[in-house]
């Protein structure tokens, strides 16, 4: 499209919409991350885009306060003239600086600041640490008071969301595949009323499926085992796993298979040495989604894991700092952090197969 | 394709006596061998929910477990029914293959959703039978109808902003040099958590009393025009739900985005040039050729996120928990089910979301019905 000539005018335009959109698209993302290394008190005390070049009074000089001045009327400070209460709002002087009182009226002091251009780039990982390791650390006031604080042990459920995600992932991928190659190039009484069945359930609310299943795991004692939870994704995430894969195995050679079919190998045989290596591509498409899925999955988890702290995931742990601790700021950015980073690794290095996959499957419910 | 085709034998010379002798211990092990690996893989995470090894050793466990187990139940199965004999490892193996998943599609969806009928028509503890009285609360409950209008809401706003944007970042996208790294920019928040973005927009929505800096971008924004600090997803109601819906229509945008650039990358290059010869300013081009063209795809994206905004939970559950007039049939649903165990009407709630997506199911069933060749 390029080659037609769009003029200079043109181009310039569609870059110019297309870097404010993407603009949009990136600034809530980067200021989370900005804010995941900035210090809690600068988190709490100006907006993350305070390590851009901005302008802000900067403390130049400090004033001893006489014992006898008369804090109650108007006083005369470092050149400019104002009550108790004008000297806390700041007063400018003539020359562009500003006198600030700091503090109460007895025992307050007096800076005077001058607005200069200042970047707040005081950047720390040890959000990060007190985020995973779940120790208590302590934290130096600017007045100088030492707080002493709870991390949250994320590590734990970074483990856990693991521990869920692969089996949730490689278990349906299996099962789907097995299918697949059944619907493909077997032949069985029932064989079309199954896969419809396979179809309709492509966009069924898992919901509908929840206090159910829970009844069964209260029965089966499985409730907050990770077997109960990589069951549950694989049920929910079968249906589109089967549609995806059958339609690709379909697709395959029919001769390929024929000529092995006469050289006497089993369907078996054939389906792991033959039909899993030339599906790669599509389960790859499929074993993102079926990751990302779960990985992100709150829902499932809430409902499955509960309340057994043992096993929490990583979206549980987050949701839960932000209903105790939600204006922590620190511990949420590095928090969130933690929970996106796998995934945008997985993202961005396999992007390929995951666009494939929404192009061939853009059915599921 | 000779096996494949091949008529099921009737087996002449067959003796059902000698062939139960025979086979019967066979068939007790195919029943009995599976059953006993389930049960085995079952005990076994209880045993490990229970017990007090490092974490990242049961973490290690469960996953050899789990995945190495699913595995086995295939290679045991069938290597029972290839020992069966050929004519009923040709009957049977179609069910070790098709099976287990069909064993796990019935359990987890396709029962639940006759269970989860069944119990919409009795009362919270499942006790009475009161047929369609869930349903009648449903819909004349005031605060449960405020959650269909929030839904519509959802629909209506989520959907038509997420196919306008991803439709004019891939048309842009598509004239410019820097195409792939834009689309990848805008693409990247599908990888990120509703929970996690939740936290980002939390943080940009973020409010400080009027003395102190606002940290939060909107609010900065806000006052630096002039206005007073404010509460987004709190206050204004209904409006308040718009500021829920971007975070949707931010997650979302990219997945429009790609199945639009895919579709526009598939219109051929002729029929454009050829109305740009005949005159055509950029705009007709825009309406008059690639809309109708890509007509198809912006259907299939705009079902799709329909669908899916109809079953949106985490972004509301964590950014308001429901509250100021901000809840969903999904959180409706959750809140009745698990907080107010009132199972009759968190399930009629769950059919109601069902019957929702029907029409989707019904076009899907026609497409697949046309399309496939299923002899």
């Amino acid at each position: 499209m390029n080659a037609t000539g769009q003029s200079r005018w043109a181009n310039f335009f569609i870059n110019g919409s297309l870097l404010f959109l993407v603009a949009l698209w990136t600034i809530p993302t980067l200021g989370l991350l900005v804010s995941s290394v900035r210090t809690r008190f600068d988190i709490a005390t100006s907006g993350w885009w305070a390590i851009l070049p901005h302008q802000e009074w900067v403390l130049v000089d400090e004033i001893e306060i006489d014992d006898d001045l008369d804090r109650d009327g108007v006083m005369n400070i470092a050149g400019v003239t104002g009550t108790f209460e004008e000297l806390r709002e700041g007063i400018e002087t003539e020359d562009g600086m500003q006198v600030l009182w700091i503090g109460n009226r007895r025992t307050g002091r007096v800076e005077v600041q001058e607005q200069q251009w200042v970047m707040r780039t005081d950047l720390t990982l040890d959000n990060y640490s007190n985020v995973l390791t779940g120790k208590e650390y302590q934290i130096t006031q600017p007045d100088g008071t030492v707080i002493t604080e709870q991390g949250d042990d994320m590590t734990a459920a970074f483990l856990n969301s693991l521990t869920v995600t692969i089996p949730a992932t490689v278990i349906p991928i299996l099962i789907a595949a097995f299918a697949a190659y059944g619907f493909a190039w077997m032949r069985f009484p029932g064989r079309k009323i199954l896969f419809t069945v396979v179809v309709a359930l492509l966009v069924v609310p898992l919901q509908i499926a929840l206090v159910p299943i829970l009844s069964d795991y209260r029965v089966l004692g499985l409730n907050g085992t990770f077997l109960a939870i990589w069951l549950a994704h694989t049920g929910f995430g079968l249906p589109l796993a089967t549609y995806l894969l059958y339609s690709y195995v379909k697709g395959l050679p029919r001769d390929i298979l024929e000529s092995a079919f006469i050289d006497g190998a089993s369907h078996f045989t054939i389906f792991l040495r033959l039909i899993l290596p030339l599906s790669i591509p599509a389960l790859a498409s499929f074993a993102i989604f079926q990751f990302l899925w779960v990985w992100n999955d709150y829902l499932v988890a809430l409902v499955f894991i509960g309340a057994a702290p043992d096993v929490q995931v990583l979206t549980m742990r987050l949701a839960e700092i932000v209903g105790s601790r939600g204006a922590d700021w620190h511990l949420l950015t590095a928090g969130a952090f933690v929970t996106m980073v796998l995934p945008m690794v997985v993202f961005f290095s396999l992007q390929r197969f995951f666009v494939r996959g929404l192009l061939a499957g853009s059915v599921k419910g | 394709m000779a096996q494949l085709d091949q008529a099921p034998g009737s087996g002449s010379g067959f003796n059902p006596l000698e062939w139960l002798g025979s086979q019967l211990g066979r068939l007790v092990v195919s029943v009995l061998v599976p059953g006993v690996l389930f049960v085995v893989l079952w005990q076994g995470f209880i045993f490990l929910r229970d017990s007090e090894a490092p974490q990242y050793l049961i973490a290690i466990i469960a996953i050899v477990w789990g995945v190495g187990g699913a595995a086995a139940l295939y290679f045991v199965s069938n290597w029972i029914i290839e020992r069966l004999g050929p004519e009923w490892t040709r009957r049977l193996q179609p069910f070790v293959f098709v099976g287990p998943a069909m064993a796990i599609l019935a359990w987890y969806l396709a029962i639940p959703t006759l269970r989860t009928l069944w119990l919409s028509f009795f009362d919270r503890t499942s006790d009475n039978f009161i047929f369609l009285d869930n349903y009648i609360d449903i819909f004349t409950d005031p605060n449960l109808i405020v959650v269909f209008r929030n839904n519509l809401l959802w629909i209506v706003f989520g959907a038509s902003l997420s196919v306008i944007l991803g439709l004019l970042i891939a048309v842009l996208a598509d004239r410019s040099r820097y195409e792939s790294l834009a689309k990848s920019l805008i693409f990247l928040p599908m990888a990120i958590s509703f929970v996690g973005a939740g936290v980002i927009w939390n943080f940009i929505y973020e409010v400080k009393d009027i003395s102190a800096p606002q940290i939060g971008l909107l609010n900065a924004i806000w006052v630096g025009l002039g206005g007073e600090p404010q509460a987004w997803t709190a206050l204004l109601q209904p409006w308040n739900n718009l500021f829920l819906i971007i975070i949707v229509v931010w997650l979302q945008t990219g997945y429009a985005m790609v199945l639009f650039s895919a579709a526009i990358k598939g219109i051929p290059g002729d029929l454009i040039e050829a109305a740009r010869v005949d005159g055509a300013t950029e705009v007709q081009i825009f309406f008059r050729i690639m809309i109708p063209y890509i007509w198809g795809t912006i259907i299939t994206v705009a079902t799709t996120i329909v669908i899916f905004t109809l079953k949106i939970f985490d972004i509301v559950l964590v950014m308001t928990g429901g509250r100021f007039g901000t809840e969903v049939i999904a959180t409706a649903f959750y809140r009745q089910n698990f907080t107010n165990r009132n199972f009759g009407l968190g399930s009629a709630i769950a059919i109601v979301l069902l019957l929702l997506v029907v029409p989707v199911m019904i076009y899907n069933l026609r497409k697949f019905g046309e399309e496939e060749a299923f002899e």
